[in-house]
């Protein structure tokens, strides 16, 4: 059995945590980060825009580049050392999204976090991204929440009566 | 000849640095008398301060970086952010506005930029919302000097303004730009702002690089002061770039070398010669085509046109030709109007990723066999930031000429 787990900054710690109580022992686990082109294509796009600098060699991007796969080689790490267990680290870059469901091919679980807004129960609570995910994922899911959950009360209320007929 | 000079120095065919093609287009408008012998050395003459002023500020910016002040500056966010994406992001905004507007923007694209990537990597915070921010303010938080922006040192040289005067009319735009951006950053990224970071486990402040810091503050007291007994500020930049020089050539820390090339003297060149080319092409009719969509006068519609004018051109081509070629139409009426126009070439280039139309489709085509560039959210960011920003400025820069007077 495998189980991927998603990796994003700032919510993973709660994915690491459910995969470690729900994957069974004998389950493989793919640790997975996704980095996304768009932050370093801005940079580029910045440099491209300043008419007449020339140096491709000081373009930003570039710069940003090598930090980017930098920084997603240390949350994998990180990541592992919170699991504790074996596992794969896997890392990909393109859409964000589209990667992960793609990365999901013929595993049995994908552990992933909300990640819109978390003040209240509701729909608002999946972001683009992982909406994106939940909608096209072709295996079960785990959805946590990377904090603990807000209560009941905060469920939006219940649509009025449609006014009665008949 | 203007289309030809652009084209290259957006595509850049062989690496050629851009002066190749624009030294000899400019040698080629002269010769060929399209532009006569005196305007040609006008514009230089014009032109050459201004070069200077660049020069000098590009290499203190550099010295700047050689010294740490930029790694002291990640350390700080990095440290006063305190693990929360929001605060990282207010002080993103500090930081990339002040440097923008001392160090120029190409200060916060080249060595800004990478260096707030890997502190909210450090964070495990988010980058796009802070990377995306230093982009725009590249570009809004260039109002305040004219250092901040080569449009604005155009627009200084052919508006009369002095040094003082131009910030004291260009604070209350710039305050307004920014503010209406982080207004919009913060609605627009709320969630990846609300995902969380982790406070930094270690805390290894890097020494402040004091001189730098004081160097640099020494240089704005000199830009007030030249100003004031009538120098040209480009000899406060100049001071300031040599102290710091001579210092990083005593400590061996950089060599004649690296200086020279942090002058860029090809960009320097390609600046003088896309100004003359862009003079003969004002002169042989620009000017009549465009003189009557500029509209007369400083109230706040005819400011508001200007700017949307400006801005729309600086999308098109790019925002420096777009400021030569507005300049010679607006400066007839006066600063206000030229400092409408830099409001539109500034916060203009915003609206799409790499400041124009023009780079833009040619990035298009360079890309279409790789990966195709994803920047949908970009363009939307911008098309919410850049006119509530635009039109804030302006209206704040009609206050500023009410209050002060464009004298």
């Amino acid at each position: 059995m495998t189980v991927v787990v998603w990796i994003v900054e700032g919510t993973w710690p709660a994915c690491v945590d459910a995969a470690r109580r729900h994957a069974p022992q004998d389950a493989e686990v793919v640790l997975l980060h996704v980095t996304g082109h768009e932050v370093a294509d801005a940079a580029h796009g910045a440099f491209a825009g300043l008419l007449g600098r020339g140096h491709p060699e000081r373009d930003p991007g570039t710069r940003v580049e090598h930090l980017a796969a930098a920084s997603a080689e240390s949350l994998l790490q990180a990541a592992a050392e919170r699991l504790d267990r074996p596992c794969t680290r896997v890392e990909r870059s393109g859409r964000v999204e589209r990667e992960v469901v793609a990365a999901t091919e013929g595993a049995e679980l994908l552990v992933l976090a909300r990640d819109g807004d978390r003040a209240t129960l509701g729909p608002h609570s999946l972001g683009p991204a992982s909406r994106f995910v939940v909608d096209h994922a072709p295996c079960p899911l785990l959805l946590v929440w990377p904090e603990p959950a807000p209560d009941l009360t905060t469920m939006p209320p219940p649509p009025a009566r449609p006014p009665h007929h008949g | 000849m203007l289309a030809l000079v652009l084209v290259c120095a957006v595509v850049r065919p062989f690496n050629w640095p851009e002066a190749v093609v624009a030294v000899p287009a400019a040698a080629l408008v002269v010769a060929t008398g399209a532009i006569s012998p005196g305007h040609a050395l006008d514009e230089a003459e014009q032109l050459g301060p201004v070069i200077g002023f660049l020069a000098a500020v590009l290499v203190l910016a550099q010295l700047c970086d050689d010294e740490g002040l930029f790694q002291a500056c990640g350390a700080w966010m990095a440290r006063t952010a305190a693990g929360r994406p929001r605060r990282l992001l207010a002080q993103v905004f500090l930081a990339a506005s002040a440097i923008t507007a001392v160090l120029s923007l190409d200060a916060t694209v080249v060595l800004l930029t990478p260096v707030v990537f890997a502190t909210a990597a450090r964070l495990g915070a988010r980058p796009k919302p802070h990377v995306y921010a230093c982009t725009h303010l590249s570009n809004t938080a260039s109002l305040l000097l004219p250092v901040s922006n080569l449009t604005n040192l155009l627009a200084f040289a052919a508006s009369g303004l002095s040094f003082t005067r131009f910030a004291a009319l260009m604070a209350l735009p710039w305050l307004a730009a920014i503010a209406v951006e982080y207004v919009v950053f913060r609605r627009f990224f709320a969630t990846d702002l609300d995902a969380g970071a982790q406070a930094p486990h270690t805390a290894d402040a890097p020494e402040l690089p004091l001189f730098a810091l004081v160097t640099v503050g020494c240089t704005l007291a000199g830009f007030v002061l030249t100003s004031a007994v009538g120098i040209d500020p480009a000899w406060a930049a100049l001071a300031g770039a040599a102290v710091l020089a001579v210092r990083a050539l005593l400590r061996r820390s950089t060599s004649p070398k690296a200086l020279l090339r942090s002058v860029s003297v090809p960009f320097l060149a390609f600046v003088l010669a896309l100004g003359i080319v862009v003079r003969a092409v004002v002169d042989n009719g620009l000017d009549t085509a465009l003189g009557h969509l500029i509209p007369d006068g400083t109230g706040l519609t005819a400011l508001l046109g200007l700017a949307a004018l400006a801005a729309v051109l600086a999308n098109v081509i790019n925002n420096l030709p777009a400021v030569l070629v507005l300049l010679p139409l607006a400066a007839g009426s006066g600063p206000g109007a030229v400092l409408a126009v830099l409001l539109g070439v500034n916060i203009g280039p915003n609206l799409t990723y790499a400041g124009s139309l023009a780079t833009l489709l040619w990035r298009r085509i360079v890309q279409a066999h790789d990966a195709e560039v994803e920047l949908g959210e970009f363009t939307r960011l911008g098309l919410y930031a850049v006119p509530a920003s635009l039109l804030a400025a302006v209206a704040a820069l009609w206050a500023s000429l009410a209050v002060i007077g464009g004298g």
